[in-house]
């Protein structure tokens, strides 16, 4: 018998299924946050359709005693609340689990191998006595009560969580608070409990905090100094230029007149979006555009303009799955090749790759320091399950470097320069020359930018020596850049004859399958993240010091591995692509299987 | 002051720019050359201006003017977005937008039209020859129906009229002129750079190489027969007394405050015309478009409403571009609240 079984103790993983736009986020996150309060590691996944309301979505809740925040593709627990999706949510359930379910789905459940909890809903739902428009989000707190009942869920916590959710309001939090009570109440009366599965609070996620990565973004960007921005309404980024439209009046009136540092447009599509970044890039101010691919393809032309005539942009690219509209609620790791080589032409840019909302943070503001040091534009790369979900994550450390503007003459620069200088001279031997912004009242402080043929004085040039000459130093921007971007994340085991490579939010999935790899088949892999393209040497000697380095991404055609193979073609036989991608957050199960298929070879 | 110097002390030659590399005629040299007289005369000292293009042959106009300026020679149809972003840097600069028909009107209408919404302080100038000058002779959107060119054949499609869709998007200047009126074009020039806000300026100039027959609406031939002048005008600086001489004459001149204490004074020639009702400027130029006359002059000024930077409430003791870092990176005990907004 199930109920015999040994207590499973806050190390299994949930699904709701619900019906999008029923308030189910609000219950969702509610015991997300309330499980993060007990102190359980624990990650949560809003898995919604391209909708507004009415299509089937889920949220996945993982709680890991073990710290591991990767999706698990199979689910203890399931709670399945939308008739549309009752047959399938029903199969979905791990042998040994637990359905709940709203017990106005009269469909047939016909399996003998899981434990079954009906949910009076609609009958909690009445007493509750809530207003007909609220009456599917009473509903959706009806199993916050019931699983708090069932498998021990503080309700301390639970108000807490609802609490931080309507920011105190006290008429909302109530009306919640008493639904959850009295569903916990009725599961207290008429449930009784039979499946192993429960809560204990640990002390695991004391210096922690939750947020999602759109959000760190967008701070991050505000401790930048983010001073323009312009941006364009696309799913899965919008949230972040949102954010920064909230804690910018917060955090960013000017400290000696009050008025705002900043400014914020949304502009009428992502050429314009780009188009002003650059322009107030070039004017001297920092700025940022944040968008998605479909963004990053119309940005494209302006990217290379950015490329070649050497101002300064910040685009956040939070990746959807592609290509063309794709599934724009869904995550992937689709864009990197072509946000690297983005433009026409020669061209290569910098890229930064965070795995947590503490690093889009930490990216968000060293990015515009790179993209004034380098005067290029600088990509900031995360994806749909980094971007829009809440992660248990460090908090946020104040950047520890001053401000770095790059290399920008004002006009007693000039002045000691007697005038004299040249916007693409370069004076240092490091490919980076100096720049005046308009402004700059100096008589011999204007020049033309311009994308086309250009000399160091930046007048118009179609010679075929001056034309290789300017290329070839802007390439050399980049020998310099990587040594300064932020390096990759190695972690080492000893007696390691294979290694285990990826970029991004996927590091959790890889991270736990490196542990299982040696728990279970005695499998030994050093791992490497790599934060920043290009390439630096320390990502050259990881893999040159392995027999076998497996590259492991969220894509279709393994485009990080791509890279590298052309980054270091003497190595390229020993790398393997593991690629693959649905939509959905990369699981555990699916790169210890892919590796182990390899390695069985 | 020597004899050839501005109040600001600079001569013509600091106005000027490298030799034009345009055709020998075309009507961009003469408004390049109004452009150097104007600003000399308004006594605009040349890095106050940022010039601002996108790609044609009226884009590559703002390397025959104002060589000292700043000067952003960017993409096809793309120029208003980037001149938007850059008038933030500092706003105390004057934006000078210099455009085509094939950029403003085909590959950057939308630009083009949004940045008019938005009201940048931007003297927004279209260099209009009806023709894509640059690739050899295509039809621009501005072309008129009916018009023949060599390998294009005849064009079947209606004109779009710059000034009409500036008005309807909510321009707060407007107004047409003709390169070949020397006169005009410089006497527009300054009340656009009087304007705060942005100025439209849709200028036929002729291309003489691929649409210059004297039956095209944009040639010097069709404009010196049907150029209808709504107004006489005359620009007064605010610096100057206003004393109307020799053709204005008061009593028949209707005077325009523009934003910087200068005035336009229009003269009226056959009906009397108020460049302050925009209903009437529609119906105007809808009448002109209508019976295909050039019809030149200020067809609508709103000289009150906010630029785009106006409404940020920006700092106005320094430009965003000189911030130093204390006053654009929070203080650091702002870090313990910002994570304490965290669950």
């Amino acid at each position: 018998m199930a109920s015999e079984r040994a207590d499973v103790v806050n190390n299994f993983s949930m699904i709701v299924g619900t019906v999008n736009g029923s308030g189910s986020v609000t219950s969702n996150t509610a015991l997300f946050r309330a499980i993060f309060s007990m102190g359980i590691p624990v990650s949560g996944k809003n898995l919604f359709p391209s909708n507004i309301q009415g299509l089937p979505t889920w949220y996945t809740l993982r709680l890991s005693k073990n710290g591991y925040m990767a999706r698990c593709a199979t689910n203890q627990i399931v709670v399945a609340m939308n008739p549309d999706s009752f047959a399938q949510d029903v199969k979905d359930v791990e042998p040994g689990g637990v359905l709940l379910y709203d017990d106005s789905i009269q469909m047939e459940i016909g399996r003998d191998d899981i434990i079954i909890y009906p949910m009076a809903v609609k009958q909690l739902v009445k007493a509750a006595d809530v207003p007909s428009n609220l009456r599917d989000y009473a509903a959706n707190m009806v199993y916050v009560g019931v699983l708090a009942q069932l498998l021990g869920i503080d309700m301390k916590e639970i108000r807490h969580a609802i609490d931080f959710h309507f920011k105190g309001k006290q008429k909302p939090v109530e009306s919640n608070m008493a639904i959850i009570h009295s569903a916990a109440d009725w599961a207290a009366a008429n449930l009784q409990k039979k499946d192993p599965f429960r809560m204990e609070r640990m002390d695991k996620t004391a210096g922690y905090i939750m947020c999602e990565g759109n959000t760190a973004c967008a701070l991050g960007s505000i401790y930048g100094g983010v001073q323009f921005v312009a941006w364009y309404p696309i799913t899965p980024a919008s949230g972040l230029a949102e954010d920064i439209n909230y804690y910018l009046p917060l955090l960013r009136k000017d400290p000696l007149t009050g008025k705002n540092t900043f400014a914020v447009i949304q502009a009428e599509d992502e050429l314009a979006a780009i188009g002003m970044v650059i322009g107030a890039g070039w004017a001297g101010l920092r700025a940022m555009t944040s968008t998605s691919g479909p963004g990053i393809s119309l940005m494209a032309e302006y990217i290379g303009f950015a490329y070649y005539a050497e101002m300064p942009a910040v685009v956040f690219d939070v990746q959807r799955i592609g290509p063309s509209t794709g599934l724009p609620t869904r995550t992937s790791q689709g864009d990197l090749t072509f946000v690297y080589f983005l433009s026409h032409g020669d061209t290569d840019h910098i890229i930064l790759m965070p795995s947590t909302p503490t690093e889009c943070f930490e990216m968000g503001w060293k990015a515009f320091d790179y993209a004034d040091r380098f005067q290029t534009p600088v990509f900031v790369m995360l994806d749909q399950d980094l971007g829009m979900n809440q992660w248990m994550t460090k908090p946020f450390e104040y950047p520890d470097q001053p401000v770095d503007r790059g290399k920008v003459l004002w006009e007693e620069d000039l002045e000691k320069l007697a005038g004299q200088w040249g916007r693409y001279q370069d004076v240092d031997g490091d490919g980076i020359p100096y720049r005046t912004v308009a402004g700059n009242r100096h008589p011999a402080s204007g020049y033309m930018t311009r994308g086309t043929g250009h000399n160091e004085y930046a007048k118009y040039t179609e010679s075929p020596a001056m034309w290789e000459k300017m290329n070839n130093r802007i390439k050399s921007k980049f020998d310099t850049a990587c040594r300064v971007l932020p390096g990759a994340v190695i972690e080492k085991t000893d007696g390691a004859k294979i290694g285990l490579v990826c970029w991004g939010s996927t590091d959790a999935a890889v991270l736990e399958a490196r542990d299982q790899l040696r728990d279970r088949q005695g499998l030994r892999a050093d791992f490497m993240r790599i934060r920043a393209l290009p390439i630096n040497d320390e990502v050259a000697e990881f893999v040159r010091s392995h027999e076998r380095v497996y590259v492991i991404e969220l894509n279709r055609d393994g485009q990080i591995h791509q890279i590298l193979t052309l980054e270091l073609p003497d190595q390229a036989t020993k790398m393997v692509s593991l690629c693959h991608v649905d939509g959905l957050p990369m699981t555990t199960d699916w790169v210890r299987q892919a590796v182990l298929a390899k390695e069985a070879k | 002051m020597a004899e050839n110097t501005n109040l600001a002390g600079l001569t013509k030659a600091d106005y000027r720019g490298a030799p034009s590399t345009l055709c020998q005629g075309c009507g961009h040299n003469s408004m390049a050359s109004q452009i150097v007289a104007a600003l000399f005369e308004m006594d605009i000292v040349p890095e106050n201006v940022v010039k601002f293009s996108g790609i044609g042959c009226s884009s590559k106009c703002p390397t025959y003017f104002l060589g000292r300026s700043f000067a952003l020679n960017g993409l096809h149809g793309r120029m208003p977005s980037a001149a938007q972003g850059a008038l933030f840097a500092d706003t105390t600069l004057k934006g000078l937008g210099m455009s085509g028909d094939g950029d403003s009107a085909s590959i950057g209408m939308s630009q083009f039209k949004y940045a008019v919404r938005r009201n940048p302080n931007l003297v927004y100038i279209v260099a209009n020859n009806g023709v894509y000058g640059l690739t050899k002779g295509q039809f621009s959107a501005t072309a008129e129906k009916g018009l023949e060119l060599k390998r294009q054949g005849v064009n079947p499609y209606s004109p779009i009229d710059v000034c009409i869709e500036s008005l309807v998007t909510g321009a707060t200047f407007v107004a047409r002129t003709f390169a070949g009126d020397p006169k005009q074009v410089k006497t527009l020039l300054k009340a656009a750079f009087s304007h705060r806000g942005t100025a439209v300026l849709d200028i036929i100039s002729p291309c003489v190489t691929f649409n210059n027959e004297d039956t095209s609406f944009h040639s010097y031939g069709w404009a010196k027969d049907h150029q209808q002048v709504l107004h006489d005008i005359a620009y007064i600086p605010k610096t100057q007394e206003i004393m109307l001489e020799g053709e204005f004459k008061e009593g028949e001149v209707r005077e325009v405050k523009l934003h910087d204490g200068s005035e336009i004074v229009l003269k009226k020639l056959e009906k009397d015309y108020d460049p302050t009702d925009k209903a009437r400027a529609l119906q105007i130029l809808i009448e002109a478009a209508e019976k295909n006359w050039l019809l030149t002059g200020l067809f609508y000024v709103d000289a009150n409403r906010p630029t785009l930077t106006d409404i940020y409430d920006l700092p106005e003791d320094t430009p965003l571009n000189r911030l130093p870092e204390s006053r654009i990176r929070p203080a650091p005990e702002t870090m313990k609240m910002v994570n304490e907004l965290m669950f």
